[in-house]
Order: C-alpha cells, then sequence, then structure tokens
C-alpha cells in the first residue's frame, strides 16, 4: 500500500522557525531525517520524496479560459500552514504509515526537541479494487 | 508477448536455484548468482541458440558466478563461508540428472522459503517473484509502480530476514505444513489481486501479474496435485480471469458481472476451472478457496446474468460463514442472498457489519448498501452511499466505476 506523507509547518510565529535555529540544532534536524530516509532506503519503503523551498517562493497558476493562465506571486496569507515537504512510502498496511508518520513528527527543533509537526497520512490511489 | 527463452528461463529459475542453494547453502548468495546466470542466459540463448541442457547450463553459470562473487570477497568472509574453495565450480556442480523429486521438493521448499512468515507481506511478495518466478528486480519494480532501488533493497532485506531467521533449506515438518502452506497461497492470491489492479488501471504493464500469479499457482498444483486448498486457489484464480477481458469499461472503470459482456469471456479457461473445482470437490475437504472458485465457477456457468444460480451461492457462502468469521464473506453472503429473495433481505443482513471494526468503514460496505437501495428503488438513500464509498475507496477503477454510477442515478 502507498501513502504521501505531508509534513506541514505552522506559518508565521509558530514553532518552526527554522531560520532562527542554531547551527546544531539545524545540523541535528538535518542528521534526523537523513538517517530516517535512509531506514526508509534500506527497508524497501521508499518510493519518493523531496523538501519544497519556502511559501514565499510559491505560484499559483490558474487557468482563465483563452489566453496565458494568470499566475499569482505567494505567499499567501490565508493558509495558516504549508507544506514542508513529503514522502511516498509502500509499506505493508496503514498502521507502518501512522508510524513512520509519528517518527518523523518527532524530528527535533530548538533545543533539541521534538517539533512535534503535524504529518498528513493520505494513502495513494493504487490499491487494487474488489475482484474476487 | 514472451519468448520461449523468457519462459524458458522463467520456467527453469525455481529448479536451478534450489540446486545451487542445496548445494552451496547460502540462500542469499545464490539467488544472486542465479540471477546473473538468468540475465547472461537472456542475452546470449536468443543469439546463439538454447544450449541442449538448459538447466545445466544456468547451474554452471551461477555456480561459477557464486564461487567468483566469494573469492573476490576479504580473506575472513572466505573462511566463514560454507563453500570448498579447493574444489572448482565444475566439480562442485550439481548433475544435471539428479533425483526428479529432490527437484521437485526443490521448489516447493523455495516457495516456503520465500513467504516465510518472519517476511513482511510485500517481501514475500517481491522475493517469491524473483526466485520462484525468475523475473527480474526491474519487471517487479515496474509491476509494482516502485523503483527499481526501492525493490532491490526490499528483496535484499527480505533475504537478510531469511538469513537471520535461520530456516533451513527443507520443507516444513508436516505439523507446520498446512499453516506454511496457508501463508503461500496467501502471497499467490495478493499477487493476483495487484495483478487485477494494474491490468485495470494501466493496460501497459511489462509484467502481467495476474498471469504470473497463475503461473506460480499453476507449478503449486503440479507439485501438490492432492491438496484442494492450492486446486482451490488455482482454479479460483483462473475463473477470475476468465473474465478479464469483459470487466473494465472505457474509463478504466469496473464494469460490474451483470453488466458484463459475456461473450468476451474465455470459455477454455471456464472450463479448465471448473473441472479443477469438481476434481477437488470429489477428493472431499472443501476450505475457503474452493468454495469460492465454486462460487467463480457458478457465475461463470451463467450465460446471462438471470441464469446465475444464486441460491446455490448464497448456499455456499453460508458454507464459507461457516468455515471463519469473515466480515467479507458474510457481505458476499447478503448479496447472494438479496438476490434470491430481495434487497429488504439483504439490507437487513448488512446492519449487523456496521458494528465490525473490521469492516463497518470499509467502501464495499456502503457500495453493496447503495446498490441494493438502488434495487429497491431508495435512490436518495442510494446516492448517500454510493457518495459515502466514493471517499472511502482507494482503488481508480473502483471510484471510476461509483463516479459514473452515481453520475448515471442523478440523470434520471
Amino acid at each position: 500500500m502507498k501513502f504521501m506523507l505531508m509534513m506541514h509547518a505552522p506559518r508565521g510565529n509558530g514553532d518552526y522557525q527554522i531560520d532562527q535555529w542554531k547551527p546544531e540544532e539545524f545540523r541535528a534536524h538535518i542528521q534526523f531525517m537523513k538517517d530516517l530516509n535512509k531506514g526508509l532506503r534500506e527497508a524497501g519503503e521508499f518510493v519518493g520524496g523531496e523538501g519544497l523551498t519556502p511559501p514565499g517562493q510559491a505560484r499559483l497558476v490558474r487557468s482563465r479560459g483563452e489566453g496565458a493562465p494568470e499566475v499569482t506571486d505567494g505567499p499567501f496569507a490565508e493558509s495558516k500552514e504549508f507544506l514542508v515537504g513529503y514522502w511516498i512510502v509502500d509499506v505493508e498496511d496503514a498502521e507502518r504509515a501512522y508510524a513512520i508518520a509519528g517518527k518523523i513528527s518527532t524530528a527535533p527543533g530548538p533545543g533539541g526537541n521534538p517539533l512535534g509537526i503535524v504529518i498528513e497520512v493520505r494513502q495513494v490511489m493504487s490499491a487494487p479494487p474488489d475482484s474476487l | 508477448m514472451k519468448t520461449t527463452a523468457e519462459h524458458l528461463l522463467r520456467e527453469l529459475a525455481p529448479q536451478v536455484l534450489g540446486a545451487v542453494v542445496r548445494r552451496y547453502g547460502d540462500f542469499g548468495a545464490a539467488e544472486d548468482a542465479v540471477q546473473e546466470a538468468l540475465t547472461a542466459a537472456a542475452l546470449q540463448w536468443p543469439a546463439r541458440g538454447v544450449p541442449e541442457n538448459p538447466r545445466a547450463w544456468l547451474i554452471q553459470v551461477a555456480a561459477r558466478k557464486l564461487t567468483d562473487q566469494i573469492r573476490s570477497e576479504s580473506a575472513r568472509r572466505r573462511r566463514e563461508t560454507k563453500i570448498v574453495h579447493e574444489t572448482s565450480a565444475e566439480e562442485n556442480m550439481v548433475s544435471p540428472f539428479e533425483d526428479a523429486n529432490e527437484e521437485q521438493d526443490d521448489s516447493l521448499v523455495l516457495l516456503f522459503m520465500c513467504c516465510h512468515p518472519a517476511l513482511t507481506r510485500p517481501s514475500a511478495i517481491a522475493l517469491t517473484l524473483r526466485a520462484v518466478g525468475g523475473l527480474t528486480t526491474a519487471e517487479i519494480a515496474s509491476a509494482f509502480f516502485v523503483p527499481e532501488a526501492t525493490m532491490a533493497q526490499r528483496i535484499s532485506r527480505a533475504k537478510q530476514s531469511i538469513r537471520s531467521s535461520a530456516v533451513g533449506f527443507v520443507l516444513p515438518p508436516p505439523e507446520e505444513r498446512t499453516q506454511k502452506l496457508g501463508e503461500v497461497l496467501h502471497v499467490l492470491y495478493l499477487i493476483f489481486n495487484e495483478g487485477y489492479a494494474a491490468s485495470a488501471g494501466n493496460a501497459h504493464q511489462r509484467v502481467d501479474l495476474a498471469s504470473e500469479a497463475i503461473r506460480l499457482t499453476r507449478a503449486a498444483h503440479e507439485l501438490l496435485p492432492e491438496n484442494g486448498d492450492v486446486s482451490g486457489l488455482l482454479a479460483l484464480m483462473i475463473l477470475t480471469d476468465a473474465r478479464r477481458g469483459a470487466r473494465s469499461g472505457p474509463n478504466g472503470e469496473i464494469v460490474p458481472l451483470d453488466e458484463q459482456d459475456r461473450s468476451l469471456w474465455d470459455n477454455r479457461a471456464i472450463v479448465e476451472g471448473t473441472q479443477l473445482v469438481s476434481d477437488a470437490m470429489s477428493r472431499g475437504a472443501v476450505g475457503p478457496y474452493l468454495l469460492q472458485a465454486a462460487i467463480a465457477a457458478l457465475h461463470d456457468e451463467a450465460r446471462r446474468p438471470e441464469d446465475t444460480d444464486w441460491p446455490q451461492i448464497a448456499a455456499l457462502y453460508g458454507v464459507l460463514m461457516g468455515l471463519g468469521d469473515n466480515p467479507m464473506v458474510q457481505l458476499n453472503h447478503a448479496v447472494a442472498v438479496a438476490m434470491v429473495r430481495g434487497p429488504a433481505q439483504g439490507l437487513a443482513l448488512l446492519e449487523p457489519l456496521d458494528r465490525d471494526p473490521r469492516i463497518k468503514d470499509h467502501h464495499r460496505l456502503a457500495a453493496v448498501r447503495a446498490h441494493l437501495f438502488e434495487r429497491s428503488g431508495q435512490i436518495a438513500a442510494a446516492l448517500r452511499c454510493y457518495e459515502a464509498a466514493v471517499d472511502k475507496t482507494a482503488s481508480v477503477p473502483e471510484r471510476n466505476y461509483l463516479l459514473l454510477k452515481i453520475a448515471r442515478l442523478r440523470a434520471n
């Protein structure tokens, strides 16, 4: 079963002000993510995943029918959270996906404390239909 | 279309691996060596022709790869290995004319090993397809839509688990065999089911998992011809696969049984599957796979949907319910009862399922309920349940079917 794990960070004055962290806090965080991905790769569960550029670089693109699509610059104040990165994992069951998400949520932040970032878990629509 | 050489290679893969493991012991290393030998054969045979004794050729090449591999490793590693270096690969080579029984046992031992309970299901599936099915890692990866590196890791992790659980290359003792065979059959069933998904959603599949599952189950059936569970699973797969040509529509949506163009069903497969069912039934002990196959046979034998023997199907689901507490079986039983005694009876049988945590949030319960409401003319309730099913399914063909269903109901 494939799942997408999405890491949403709070915008504004939330805990995830990564540009305010001390170097060792930042390094510990990066190391955590590297180890996590290594573990997923070695288990044969890692399908894909990337970190995303900050919302300041985001653009909204929308077709208005005729002509070129409309492109709007971010940041977009209306959303309280933004997507920091995502993983796609192929695992035995939903419980395993939740366990991985739980682990990601313990990624360390300031003072080495777990950030407790919310991870949204969504199953990828690749399940077999009820055939038999 | 598979070439003859490719077909032969997949056929020989488990025999060759069995012979090499039996001789050298190290399953993980032997499996790698056999893969290399299969690759070499796939490259060489089409150009130079298939050798006179292809099996011996493969064993010899695999043995050489294995000894090369071990020689190139460190001296410490070398002391630990089970290979005797004083003898050459050729001397170590297993005679290609060894006892045929041993050969058969080898394939069976491999199946048990690959479906070992120490492995996660995805790992067991991957390892079975590679070690017993003779597929390459790339083929398996593309069949499951994961990167090749991911599949390679999964297979290598599976081999590590087998090594650390220290299973010998022997058949499980008789007292464990039935349970372990159940695990093997479940893995084969999952491969078949996965193939069903892939063929519905993605027509350009290089490896056809449903056909691979049938091939592997057929091989298991040849090894255990008297076993009713193996016959039952094989028949179930064949009888289900017989409807392949009719079961998806132009949008990749599922076409339900009663709307399928039955002239597209594969009659030869239906005859074969039905024969398997009646042979196995006459031998006694009737397990869940065989019962499900018997139900599939009843569907396949009906020339028109209205010819379906629903009373018999309902009775068989009744027997299945007696074999174990399975909510999916109860659900199917309710469908059959509804066909015999009307949708209200079916709906009443669904009620207890709302209290069963294993199925209460399952999309199929919502879909069945929707269908029964629709049949009883309660369109608003049907729409509500179809919408609930759309929210719960994780299958694209199924979602497309449900959405089309909703759209049609709304249009009328």
